[in-house]
């Protein structure tokens, strides 16, 4: 075995740099290669979610977003992206990226997607982290249509009572997850609140 | 050691999760599927082989004093070349396992193998010995995330054999990760003495 190098000074910031320099030359590359990748991702993901929440359109709805200011707004995110579909002139609904920080762990971030006359049309979890098991059901607990005392795709807002049953509401919570579930609610009526507020709807 | 026993140990002998108890936080975080249990398996397997051939390779233009910092150097920048290949070509798994790839730099298993084996053998030997212990942890993950996934939700890889709501959720909590671990590393010593 050859000997090792020895310990002095000099020896030692040589080594670092050089051993620095060639992890950061090739951490640049790496990045370069994939950052179109990693942002095609996020952009596909978005439109998956779009595609999925609003009603059918024709356009772009990423290119017309527009931004509306929060309801209830937490610090730091006072506004929301709305993404209209329109089919033709015709806006046929709007794909609503909301938030709530009353999660069990936090943030959640649900796409949420109403017609022309504020029924919820579909939704999309995009980011959460919630218990797996328990909170973790929200993409398919609240879309069941075949248990309609959960299921809030098509109802509006304006005459549900977008809570869970133990506030008052009309919708059963998720068992065993509550504050997940009443957190999830919270974001889809931010969302509808938002778009109300901002004139959308009656 | 001849290469085949220097490879085989990581599966059973020297096993990382269920012998050496090495790497738990991920171990025990990351299970609550086989799925996910395979991708960090993986994942730690890559940088292990990755991180074990590079420090052999230069493991004697290494000065003593300052191999930690350097190791610690060429295993972080492994991780994020990991992280960033998942982000961009298996974006589904990278939201999954989340976290926890960017803590594969603080995994003792990956350290542990730099300093006690891949600075003091060959490259080849060390890719070796990666290879089996990141096949060896990938084992482990896969068995405890099947375990918990059988338990806690009835399914196995994602394919659903029993009822919605019908498994154990302890099972798929933090408190199911330490039962399960703790009875298959009872079995796995009984099996052992046998």
């Amino acid at each position: 075995m050859a000997k090792k190098l020895e310990s002095t000074f000099t020896n030692m910031v040589i080594v670092l740099t050089v051993v620095s320099l060639i992890a950061a030359y090739s951490l640049a590359s790496v990045y370069n290669v994939t950052k179109e990748p990693i942002e095609k991702a996020a952009l596909k993901k978005k439109l998956d979610a779009i595609a999925k929440v609003a009603p059918a359109f024709d356009n772009d709805p990423n290119a017309d977003m527009f931004k509306l200011p929060a309801s209830e707004a937490v610090s730091g995110m006072d506004s929301i992206e709305i993404y209209p579909a329109k089919k033709g002139d015709k806006t046929v609904g709007y794909a609503v990226k909301s938030y709530t920080m009353k999660g069990f762990s936090g943030l959640i971030v649900v796409m949420v997607g109403f017609n022309s006359e504020g029924v919820i049309n579909g939704y999309s979890v995009l980011q959460h982290a919630e218990t797996p098991g328990l909170g973790s059901k929200m993409p398919t607990w609240f879309s069941n249509e075949a248990k309609p005392g959960r299921c809030i795709i098509g109802k509006n807002p304006k005459d549900t009572k977008i809570k869970v049953s133990k506030d008052g509401g009309d919708i059963d919570a998720i068992t065993a997850a509550t504050i997940s579930s009443r957190a999830f609610l919270d974001a889809i009526n931010r969302a509808y609140n938002t778009l109300k507020d901002g004139g959308k709807y009656e | 050691m001849n290469n085949f026993a220097n490879f085989t140990k990581g599966f059973l002998k020297e096993n990382p999760v269920f012998v050496l108890l090495l790497g738990m936080c991920p171990t025990l975080g990351t299970t609550t599927s086989a799925i996910n249990g395979m991708g960090m398996g993986l994942a730690t397997a890559f940088v292990l082989v990755m991180s074990n051939l590079a420090i052999s390779a230069v493991k004697n233009i290494i000065p003593d004093k300052v191999r930690i910092p350097a190791f610690i150097v060429i295993i972080a920048s492994f991780v994020t070349i990991v992280d960033l290949l998942m982000a961009g070509y298996l974006p589904a798994l990278h939201e999954q396992l989340g976290l926890f790839i960017p803590l594969i730099v603080v995994n003792c298993i990956v350290l542990g193998r730099a300093e006690s084996f891949a600075s003091k053998n060959g490259v080849v030997a060390s890719i070796i010995d990666g290879l089996g212990m990141g096949l060896g942890f990938t084992f482990a993950l896969v068995i405890l995330g099947s375990t918990r996934e059988i338990l806690g939700s009835g399914a196995i890889f994602g394919y659903k054999f029993i009822g919605d709501n019908d498994g154990m959720l302890i099972f798929i909590l933090a408190p199911g990760a330490f039962i399960a671990l703790g009875y298959i590393i009872a079995i796995i010593n009984k099996l052992k003495k046998a």
